[in-house]
């Protein structure tokens, strides 16, 4: 007893010590970071030591967590006005709400004052969905559209050639032809996990295109129109009958994996697939891919928008560091520091045009940045949507309850392709929840 | 060891603060002193936020609509009797709890009998199973979500040959699986400690009366072990019913809500709906259906232990 | 026992016995076999850890160990680490007297108390965390250790009393009464009577604390951010949305548990006698 009590005094002091070293200020000023903890957002901060190095007193502390983990901290603290963090990673989605709601800083004012930063070099499409009144409140570190990634060598024996600019129906052909169970190769691989950011961004651009919108112009929900329920049928069939196996737990890195196993013909998906598709150290398939636009129905294009970017809530206290990060982060010369560093194949991509003419890039990057380029130029509403809807976003309803109506239509759709559940009876459901949400904004407008 | 002189005579045990009682009557108060700082703490930590929580429950506020905290009575309470999500979290709280603990249970008891008797490496084999309740109930769920029920790289896909994708057929089994295995060590510590404080004697009785293994243990150990049993249940069930690193972390509630208990569905409407009326509203109602048990649970528990009657 | 059954009884017993230490063997092999295989995994390269049948032979290496090492582990454990030890300080110094109150207060009090304590275990701790969170913002306690210090204290003070009050009531009352009338302070008899009784019980409570603040993620991660970060929220760091890296995730997870399992696996027998105590009483 007297032992285990000297060895807690004991660990108390040494900690003590230790804590007082790691976590209760160690001079200079400490800018808190939170960030998503995907591979591109890590090798940023192994790299981070040579900012620190740049800039002697200013300290970096990182907090990295998933995706939803990181989303719901960084907006309870912004939107309560922690003030945890003086540089929050977010997305598209966030950006222009919260804008608008007045939590962010405007980062014109410092674009302009730092030399070479060159904002005009942000692909416009990119600069467009950050911006709020034209101004831009984040700036992007990487984007991406959606295309479809197929083994030409799968194609070439089943002797399909895969179009230009191929349809859904197209893909699911070929992917009846291509599924090969006994060889343990999936038709195609498309998410199923629940999440508005992983079912429902590759699922709300196959509605888009064939014609369905989520809420019609005067805020009325229309998860039970025949477009609609066309495209949920579809997209369950499609991945039941001849996508991955355990598709309804399946997200980005589960496809990828997979895929990268071999374990699928095509995979439609995120453009940033390329960094697991043609990494040598973990994909069999590398040099076997060939790079589609996302399938259209009655669009011209469905791909969607998306980009992880740096901005910083309006109670920061030291904006002007924090700016000189996400300045560092965010630069022409961040994707010549990762290329050099890490390999081509890991800049992170769909920002910056000035990165694209980058040789070394071009040459890497050969089988699939001009497909992504073109995808992010593309995705636009005009382009991907059939008739006008009340809100922007592409794969996302762009208001702040899409966030808990997308995740529950979003398992409503799960529980659909795990066969717990009808398409009908899930779409039901989920129109209750968005008839809802619908009439908050009838009544604002009306 | 200590110098004070001890009455004559002491009779252990049998006379205790029911005796001590009588003559400290005047002192009762003070007495009762030293208790108050842990009363006064744990009343500030757990009452002042539920207060505010019950606060919240009357006002329509979603974090991230700015203006939009407003009074509206009853509306938050009305909609969560009438969400069949909530109906369905409950009863898989339900579920995960009494199953959890029973199986936990009978699995720790299994383990405690194989553990009481001395062999080779005994301790060792104790260290072995003791572990899963030492290790970050975080990093259990990591685990298994991963290296076991991963559908292709999994250890039960090798083990069994199939396909299944266990995290989306059979969502809330494979959280209770995960959950079981984190708790049956801490079951079997305490089956053992029962099996343990047998008195040696009786059992050697019965040997020599010529009771056979099983008649021995169901009409002497089981009787003994009933208290250890059941404050295992009711300490298992205290923590169980909290479960939330497991299902947030293995299957997030899915597929759909198949795996959604209260904890985690309190969490998503507050985190990820930033809804705070209602899941405030859905906290009031939850701490007022664990009241209703807990009194239950208490009453029984105190029968039990006859803390009232003194008895030892 | 054994000496006193005769010759052929006494081999097949043996023979019995040694078919059950084997059995049990396996079973405990079996039951913590997902541990074992972490622990493999976490000296695995990313390529190993994933395959299909799974490698139980490979060319074992610290990469993923140092990686997380190198990833900022160590002001993770030093938080936690402060936060498991002063809370468990905090819970005892506040634990003790009131488990010493109850244990010679009147009968109905005594009741009434003990299940006020228990209760508050039991109720959901999501349904106050958006207040705490308010609150801890409003108090400037913030990602600060010390947030999570007093809600640590307060989560296990209760079962703490508890168990602990079952060590009290092993103390004769007549002794207690003596040191009375010798005019002893209550420091006094805690230090000279009570204590070297329920020093056992102390111990294995303190265990628990240990065990149950160091494994806590649901306040960790929602009301710490850089800078009070404890182990857990360090393990949920390595959950990406974009690519598997198991062999990481093991080692990080085998790192973030290692200290409270040697804690528990040196001091387990004061473990199971705390508990046995906390049946009985």
């Amino acid at each position: 007893m007297r032992k285990l009590l000297c060895l807690l005094a004991a660990t108390a002091l040494f900690v003590t010590g230790c804590a007082g070293a790691g976590s209760f200020g160690n001079g200079g000023r400490t800018l808190v970071i939170a960030i998503v903890s995907n591979p591109q957002m890590k090798d940023a901060i192994s790299l981070s030591s040579e900012f620190e190095k740049a800039n002697p007193g200013v300290h970096l502390k990182f907090v990295s967590l998933p995706e939803n983990e990181a989303r719901a901290k960084i907006t309870a603290s912004t939107a309560t006005q922690g003030g945890e963090f003086d540089v929050v990673m977010i997305s598209n989605y966030e950006a222009p709400q919260w804008a608008a709601n007045g939590w962010l800083e405007n980062l014109e004012p410092h674009m302009k004052a730092t030399p070479g930063y060159d904002e005009n070099d942000f692909i416009p499409s990119i600069r467009q969905s950050l911006s709020y009144q034209n101004q831009m409140y984040a700036v992007p570190f990487y984007g991406e559209s959606s295309f479809v990634v197929y083994r030409k060598d799968l194609f070439a024996k089943a002797g399909i050639t895969m179009p230009a600019h191929p349809t859904w129906q197209q893909i699911a052909d070929y992917a009846a032809k291509l599924d090969d169970k006994n060889a343990g190769i999936a038709g195609i691989c498309l998410r199923g996990k629940p999440g508005w950011g992983e079912s429902l961004a590759p699922f709300t651009t196959v509605a888009n295109t064939f014609g369905a919108q989520w809420f019609d112009k005067d805020w009325n929900a229309k998860l039970t129109s025949p477009e609609f329920t066309q495209a949920a049928n579809f997209y369950v069939n499609l991945v039941r009958d001849h996508g991955e196996v355990g598709a309804s737990s399946a997200g980005f890195s589960e496809c990828g994996t997979r895929y990268a196993q071999g374990q699928a013909a095509m995979w439609y998906d995120a453009t940033s697939m390329t960094g697991t598709t043609e990494d040598p150290s973990s994909s069999k398939v590398v040099g076997k891919n060939g790079y589609a636009p996302a399938p259209v129905e009655k669009t011209q294009a469905s791909g969607w928008l998306y980009t992880w970017a740096l901005g910083i809530p309006n109670v920061a206290k030291d904006k002007d560091d924090a700016w000189k990060f996400m300045a560092w982060m965010t630069d022409k010369a961040y994707a010549k520091k990762v290329g050099e560093t890490y390999g081509w194949n890991r800049v992170p991509p769909g920002t910056r045009q000035s990165t694209y003419e980058i040789p070394q890039y071009r040459d890497a990057a050969k089988a699939y940045a001009q497909p992504t380029l073109d995808g992010i130029a593309d995705a636009n509403q005009q382009k991907a949507m059939v008739s006008p809807v009340p809100y922007p976003g592409i794969q996302f309803v762009g208001i702040p309850e899409f966030q808990d109506l997308g995740t529950r239509v979003s398992q409503q759709l799960s529980a659909a392709i795990a066969g717990q559940t009808s398409v009908a009876d899930a779409l039901a459901q989920s129109q209750k929840y968005a008839a809802t949400v619908g009439k908050s904004y009838q009544e604002v407008q009306g | 060891m200590s110098t004070i002189s001890v009455p004559a005579g002491t009779a252990p045990a049998t006379t205790r603060p029911a005796t001590t009682k009588k003559k400290a009557t005047g002192t009762a108060g003070k007495r009762r002193l030293p208790l108050l700082p842990a009363l006064i703490f744990v009343i500030a930590v757990t009452q002042i936020p539920f207060l505010l929580t019950i606060y919240y429950s009357f006002q329509s506020w979603n974090l991230v609509r700015p203006g939009s905290f407003h009074f509206v009575g009853l509306q938050n309470y009305a909609d969560v009797f009438t969400d069949t999500t909530f109906l369905g979290a409950l009863l898989n709280t339900v579920v995960l709890t009494v199953v959890c603990v029973f199986v936990s249970l009978l699995l720790g008891l299994g383990l405690a009998i194989l553990l009481d008797r001395k062999f080779v490496g005994r301790g060792f084999v104790r260290t072995l199973l003791i572990t899963p309740f030492l290790i970050l109930p975080a990093a259990g769920a990591l685990l298994w979500k991963t290296t076991m029920f991963d559908p292709t790289y999994g250890l039960l896909h090798f083990v069994f040959g199939t396909d299944v994708d266990w995290l989306s057929q059979f969502p809330l089994a494979a959280v209770m699986a995960q959950i079981i295995w984190q708790w049956t060590p801490f079951m079997m510590l305490l089956t053992l400690a029962g099996l343990q404080s047998q008195p040696k004697d009786v059992l050697e009785a019965a040997s020599v009366d010529g009771a056979g293994r099983w008649r021995t243990f169901v009409s002497i150990t089981l009787p003994h072990l009933s208290r250890f049993l059941q404050l295992a249940t009711l300490l298992g069930a205290i923590y169980i019913v909290n479960s939330f690193d497991a299902i947030f972390l293995m299957t997030q509630g899915g597929p759909g809500t198949a795996s959604t208990n209260l904890p985690f569905y309190i969490y998503q409407r507050a985190f990820e709906g930033f809804d705070i009326g209602q899941s405030s509203a859905m906290g009031v109602v939850v701490v007022i259906i664990t009241m209703i048990v807990a009194t239950f649970a208490l009453r029984l528990m105190f029968r039990a232990f006859s803390v009232d009657g003194g008895t030892k | 026992m054994t000496t006193a059954v005769s010759g052929v009884s006494g081999r097949k017993r043996r023979y019995g016995a040694g078919s059950l230490t084997v059995a049990t063997w396996i079973v405990a092999i079996l039951f913590v076999f997902p541990l074992l295989w972490m622990i493999l995994t976490a000296f695995k390269q990313e390529s190993d850890a994933y395959t299909d049948p799974p490698k139980l032979f490979f060319s074992p290496t610290f990469d993923q160990i140092s990686g997380v090492l190198k990833g900022g582990f160590l002001p993770y454990l030093a938080n936690s680490a402060f936060v498991t030890v002063v809370s468990t300080l905090l819970v005892l110094l506040l634990g003790i007297p009131a488990a010493y109150a109850l244990s010679l207060a009147p009968v109905k009090k005594t009741k009434n108390a003990l299940s006020f304590f228990l209760s508050t275990k039991m109720l959901p701790i999501v349904a106050a965390i958006i207040p705490l969170y308010v609150i801890s913002q409003n108090t400037n306690l913030l990602d600060t250790v010390w947030a999570l210090i007093i809600l640590y204290t307060s989560m296990n003070l209760p079962l703490a009393i508890w168990m602990m009050r079952s060590f009290f009531l092993e103390v004769p009352g007549e002794m207690i009464e003596a040191a009375h009338i010798d005019g002893a302070t209550l420091p006094t008899l805690l230090r000279k009577i009570i204590m070297p009784v329920v020093a056992p019980g102390v111990a294995a409570t303190a265990l628990i604390c240990v065990i149950f603040s160091w494994t806590e993620f649901f306040y960790a991660v929602n009301l710490t951010a850089a800078r009070a970060g404890t182990v857990p929220v360090f393990l949920v760091g390595f959950i990406t949305s974009e690519g598997l890296y198991w062999a990481q995730l093991s080692a990080a997870a085998l790192l973030a548990s290692l200290p409270v399992m040697i804690v528990g696996w040196f001091a387990q027998n004061h473990l199971v006698r705390g508990l046995s105590m906390g049946a009985v009483k």
